[in-house]
């Protein structure tokens, strides 16, 4: 080979490469390892991981997937391929991307979906972007307080280099403060609004009116929810919104410690040229048999360059099989009933908790699915009661403040599960005796 | 490949009231109902109905009209599409790192923290950075985290005038696209002939605008950038800083370090460079790396080891300074896994010849098939070469044409049309990880394609022949969009 290539050493191949910029030495890194030895290490890293009963949520829920998706999923021809660049030989891949766009299109109840975004942050981000090029001037988006900290904190930073204003609007007792909003509309200087329809409290907000609302002002309605709850819950569709974008993890993707989740965006007919990212499309090839096609590339970034919709360059492609792959097997009475365990079991785990007299509802009386804030006796207690249950590999939620803690429940929780985080609630209460009143 | 033609889809197996799988039964009192009736869906949403086997049969079906690294050579410029090694899917799946919540106590997933770290510090070496984040999720959202640090850094000095950034007409799309997203404007600078930076012409756009200048090295077309010491120089002279895209970072493993070259930050592509899977365009990882100096501007949240009563722990915090927020948690977890197992596997040995032999390999296929094909810069390449398509150009056979024509003989096509600097570019990247029995092969067939397209050109320009489908007709998708079933 060297021979061919005209030179003698492997060394020859970097003569272009002056001196001064060389190693010149060997990594400082470990030797190499067999199979075995590899697999050692990580099985010693993961004994320093402790996977637990899991009643956290806060954008990344525990649902449970058939065995049938991650078997679908480990086939190398869908693995170890790359973006569907050659269709002809990557209808596997564009197919099932397709019916994702199908699937996320009925979810959102929007027109439009394209091929997946990193995750929920990101994909909110998109959509605050989206809404600013389409209004061409105006330049600032409001975001409510009860949308995810974390993906407010993402568009924050994409709004700070972007140069767009994001301001936020307050919350009320759990929801969206929708007099601040309007008054704020007001300033007529708004290009886009960013709601939570189940937001981070898990409280299903009304937003009756909003769209119109936010449509007089002439700025675009983003609507966002766990994908898993959007089966059930009024879809972003039906509330009036322009573009959906949100965090799909909760269609039975593992928790991976938090990536890879998977981002959806979905937006109407209206809006399809100023979507970011991967679309599929239909068509067919000259024998007239149905073919599946990257299409509207004009929007992209290898056509446009800087004057693209984005840089998105890839998706989550792996990910959006995952979601095809577990709605196909779950159907709409498999998610029906996957939302209703998680909300009746939520709502048992809250009046037991309460019960014990260490927690009340943080916000009593505001609907909820499967997730919802308590608020603590004193923050003592909620020490005393977190380091109970993580003792016992229980993870009880997240917590939000001294006080705070959010709880989430999902179909995978089973009433003995709820039962002992109660039990460890009457411990942490300090009275070391059920209080429970029946 | 299966190459008769599967045409269904999961919608038109769907049969009403059919489910693929059962859920444990519901012992809770029912508050479901209680919900107001206002805040629910209308109707249930139209998913399909269909029970397992004929899911799994779909998707297996589905599969056989894909092609992989797994199927067969895959020489896609610039994609790196080394094999993907199957230890690492284990250890990606591992319980113990996959049921974790990314909001559990640090006490509780010290493990994933340390693999984390443990990967922050491999690749700060293999860079020579100072230190690395893994939280963006691909290479253009890694660019895109490279210059919002870039920005944050002229920002934190005040220096507010910095809104430029300048990238060779060579550059991948994300380039441009990324600098505009971070709210900067891109300036074009031209490459010279043989697609190397014009450093003259470079050197009369530099000034107090400038936030950064982009760079690949080895560039597009394969070629090392000798004069980067220089570039180095001016573009701190200037005050601006010096970018490094990751995207050919593999043919300099083992060999040179983009920290030790004069750039200030960088991103690296762990689908490409460290060996995991591409998964149909994702999940990738774009981890980015910065020189001393700049470590308070990554993005948040960060991974840090610290001593704790003599016990080494690993904590996630939040820094001032930093540029924000650009993730949900920490990226990408289980693909950064995979990249560590890859690491760990190779070893400083291994790393150290992959580089040297992803140059072979390329070397190898130029010059068996330069007689065939139109080498537009002769010499030695690194990683990846173009050609200018067919020697022969009375054939009428285009780029695209050959493009098709290898999927007839089991090869994916290379990048084809990229760079922008040739009309017919066909850009080849083998990898290290391809046996000389394998590149022979591919060599064997292009070789047969400029005979047909001499000998027999419509058999080229129809193709492909043997794939489940022919061309399909990019023109109606786009006209007449049917983006979903119905």
């Amino acid at each position: 080979m060297l021979e061919r290539c005209g030179v003698e050493r492997l060394e020859d191949f970097y003569a272009d490469v002056p001196a001064s910029l060389r190693l010149g030495r060997e990594y400082d890194l470990p030797d190499s390892m067999s199979e075995d030895e590899v697999r050692a290490y990580f099985e010693n890293l993961a004994s320093r991981n402790t996977p637990m009963v899991c009643f956290a949520g806060a954008g990344f829920y525990d649902h449970y997937a058939p065995a049938a998706v991650s078997y679908i999923l480990s086939r190398s021809e869908f693995l170890t391929a790359y973006t569907p660049y050659q269709p002809e030989i990557s209808q596997g891949t564009l197919r099932y991307i397709f019916e994702f766009q199908t699937m996320m299109c009925t979810l959102t109840g929007l027109d439009v979906s394209n091929a997946s975004m990193y995750d929920s942050s990101t994909a909110l981000a998109e959509a605050m972007m989206m809404s600013v090029a389409h209004a061409r001037k105006r330049t600032r988006v409001l975001v409510s307080a009860t949308v995810n900290p974390a993906s407010r904190e993402v568009m924050a930073t994409y709004a700070l280099y972007h140069g767009i204003r994001l301001d936020t609007i307050p919350e009320k007792e759990g929801v969206t403060d929708l007099e601040a909003m309007r008054a704020m509309l007001a300033d007529g200087d708004v290009a886009g609004v960013v709601i939570a329809s189940q937001n981070f409290y898990g409280i299903l907000e009304d937003l009756t009116g909003v769209a119109d609302s936010v449509h007089s002002s002439k700025a675009l309605l983003v609507l966002t929810a766990p994908a898993s709850s959007l089966a059930v819950i009024r879809t972003p569709g039906e509330w009036g919104a322009d573009i959906a974008a949100g965090e799909a993890q909760s269609l039975g993707m593992p928790l991976g410690f938090g990536g890879p989740g998977l981002g959806y965006m979905c937006c109407t007919q209206a809006l399809l040229r100023k979507l970011p990212g991967r679309i599929v499309g239909e068509t067919a090839d000259a024998s007239g048999r149905k073919a599946y096609v990257l299409t509207l590339q004009a929007r992209e970034q290898h056509i446009r360059r800087d004057k693209a919709t984005s840089n998105i360059c890839s998706n989550q492609g792996l990910m959006s099989l995952y979601a095809a792959v577990y709605l196909s097997l779950m159907g709409p009475e498999g998610m029906a009933e996957a939302n209703r365990l998680g909300c009746d079991g939520a709502h048992a785990l809250a009046k037991g908790l309460c019960e014990t007299g260490l927690f009340e509802m943080k916000y009593p009386g505001a609907p909820y699915l499967n997730e919802f804030a308590l608020k603590c006796r004193d923050a003592e207690s909620l020490d005393r009661f977190m380091e109970l249950c993580v003792s016992g590999n229980i993870l009880p939620g997240v917590r939000l403040d001294g006080e705070t803690l959010l709880v989430a429940v999902t179909e995978r929780r089973t009433l003995a599960e709820i039962d002992l985080v109660i039990n460890k609630a009457v411990l942490a209460s300090g009275s070391g005796i059920n209080t429970k009143e029946s | 490949m299966n190459a008769t033609h599967y045409d269904r889809l999961i919608y038109d197996l769907s049969v009403k009231g059919r489910r693929g799988t059962m859920l444990g039964k519901n012992r809770f009192d029912d508050a479901f109902s209680s919900l107001p009736g206002n805040l629910m869906r209308g109707e249930a949403p139209a998913l399909p109905e269909a029970d397992e086997p004929t899911v799994v049969r779909h998707y297996t079906n589905l599969s056989m009209g894909n092609f992989g690294v797994d199927t067969g050579f895959y020489p896609l410029g610039s994609c790196t599409m080394k094999y993907n090694p199957k230890i690492n899917e284990e250890i990606a799946s591992m319980p113990s790192f996959n049921r974790l919540h990314p909001m559990q106590p640090a006490d509780t997933v010290q493990g994933a923290l340390k693999a984390y770290h443990d990967l922050q510090t491999a690749l700060s070496e293999i860079g020579g950075m100072a230190e690395f984040t893994l939280n963006p999720y691909a290479g253009a959202h890694g660019e895109l985290t490279g210059l919002m640090v870039i920005r944050a850094y002229h920002m934190s000095r005040g220096d507010m005038a910095r809104t430029k950034v300048i990238v060779p007409d060579s550059a991948h799309g994300t380039n441009p696209a990324s600098a505009a997203v971070a709210g900067l404007k891109v300036v074009e600078v031209k490459s010279l002939a043989d697609g190397t930076v014009d450093v003259d012409a470079l050197r009369s756009l530099l000034d107090g605008s400038v936030a950064a200048v982009m760079l690949t090295n080895p560039n597009t077309l394969g070629l090392f950038e000798r004069s980067i010491p220089e570039i180095a120089e001016m573009v701190h002279d200037c005050g601006a800083l010096l970018y490094y895209d990751g995207a050919n970072l593999n043919p300099m493993l083992g060999v040179a370090r983009p920290g030790d070259m004069g750039f200030d930050v960088m991103h690296i592509n762990l689908h490409k460079t460290f060996s995991t899977p591409h998964g149909g365009g994702g999940p990738g990882s774009g981890p980015v790396g910065v020189r001393a100096g700049l470590e308070q501007f990554l993005p948040n949240p960060h991974v840090v080891k610290v001593e704790e009563g003599g016990e080494t722990k690993y904590r996630v915090e939040n820094r001032d300074g930093s540029l924000g927020r650009i993730s949900s948690f920490l990226g990408n977890f289980t693909v950064e896994l995979k990249a560590l197992a890859y690491i760990l596997t190779l070893g400083r040995e291994g790393l150290a010849l992959a580089g040297p032999l992803a140059t072979l390999a390329a070397n190898y296929i130029k010059e068996s098939l330069k007689d065939d094909y139109l080498l537009p810069i002769e010499g030695l390449c690194k990683h990846e070469f173009v050609f200018d398509g067919l020697k022969d150009k009375s054939t009428g056979v285009t780029t695209l044409d050959v493009a098709k024509r290898l999927l007839d003989y089991g090869y994916h096509a290379p990048t084809i049309y990229f760079p922008l600097l040739f009309h017919e570019s066909l850009m080849i990247e083998p990898t290290e990880t391809e046996s000389l029995e394998t590149l022979d092969g591919f060599i064997g067939v292009m070789r047969t394609i400029a005979r047909e397209a001499r000998e027999n050109p419509d058999i080229v320009k129809t193709a492909p022949h043997n794939t489940p489908i022919g061309r399909p007709d990019d023109t109606v998708a786009a006209l007449n969009p049917k983006l979903k079933y119905c």
